[in-house]
């Protein structure tokens, strides 16, 4: 499953200016607020939660260790 | 295209004007729709009007030598660009693209200055808006300069990193929007962007779509300052 941009419904006023700045169509209006729909296409560029004018977008980044300079390292000394 | 007065009333440069002064500015108005993508300004061109953001986001950016990218503003409905160089005659200070399809309401600077001479409440109108430009870029200035923003930021990782390795049985891992590491660092969402990147081209990190992967947590402990 893809992450996806998170709609907070409550602070959405409705605007579309996500829309208009979305690449991969993932973002609709339904009824007076913008909702989301999964897709392969969305490249979390966060463009969408850069323009919101009230926050009503996030893009969350989860942040992880892959250190792949320490398991060179150590992979030498083995 | 006739120029919406009711559009104008949301411009703060036309903030409190009678219906006879709106009139006259709409009459002295230009509108143009410009595609996504599509660049309005650039950097160091002859200036020619000022610009109105009527719908859509406009993104005013400068470009280095190298190709590397500062977003200096992300200007929605209401807010002006170009107004500088409209006032004191130079070039273009930076760049202006187009995020989304966008309509812009234009004014040249013969008839902005016309304007400026005939209504001293546009002048004070003006002297707000520069003045809470003025700040926004000290503001960005000092982020830039003093402060080591992708220091923090390093710094910011490397305890998320740290704290929150490895999410236990049942919980998710504590995520961050680019607009919270801006709150934490203490800077602007603009800034971060630019701080990730840094980090990225440093081999400290990896942008993985929705993760930030840490790469080589020696190279950020060294640039967070962290020994």
């Amino acid at each position: 499953m893809f992450e996806m941009p998170i709609i907070n419904v409550e602070l959405c006023n409705g605007c579309g200016l996500c829309l208009t700045v979305c690449e991969c169509g993932a973002l609709i209006i339904t009824g007076s607020i913008v909702t989301i729909q999964e897709t392969d296409d969305c490249g979390y560029c966060t463009e969408c939660e850069a323009v919101c004018p009230t926050g009503a977008i996030q893009c969350p980044y989860e942040i992880i260790v892959e250190d792949t300079f320490e398991q060179t390292l150590q992979q030498g000394v083995e | 295209m006739a120029i919406d007065v009711e559009l104008l009333k949301g411009i703060p440069y036309f903030a409190g004007l009678s219906a006879a002064d709106l009139e006259a500015v709409s009459q002295r108005m230009f509108e143009q729709s410009i595609e996504r993508g599509d660049m309005i300004l650039l950097e160091d061109d002859p200036s020619e009007a000022i610009y109105f953001v009527v719908s859509g986001a406009v993104k005013v950016f400068k470009t280095s030598i190298e190709g590397k990218e500062q977003i200096l503003c992300l200007l929605r409905v209401g807010e002006s660009f170009n107004d500088v160089p409209i006032l004191d005659g130079g070039p273009n200070l930076a760049s202006a693209v187009a995020m989304t399809p966008i309509v812009l309401y234009g004014m040249t600077r013969s008839d902005i200055e016309e304007l400026l001479r005939e209504n001293p409440r546009i002048a004070m109108n003006v002297i707000r808006v520069l003045s809470k430009k003025v700040r926004h870029f000290v503001s960005m200035v000092e982020d830039l300069s003093f402060r080591d923003v992708t220091s923090r930021v390093a710094k910011l990782l490397l305890e998320y990193a740290t704290d929150h390795g490895g999410p236990e049985e049942g919980t998710q891992r504590p995520r961050l929007t680019q607009q919270e590491m801006a709150a934490m660092v203490g800077t602007a969402r603009e800034v971060v962007g630019r701080s990730l990147k840094v980090l990225e081209e440093e081999g400290a990190i990896r942008m993985d779509r929705h993760r930030i992967v840490v790469t080589n947590r020696k190279a950020l402990q060294q640039m967070s300052g962290v020994t």
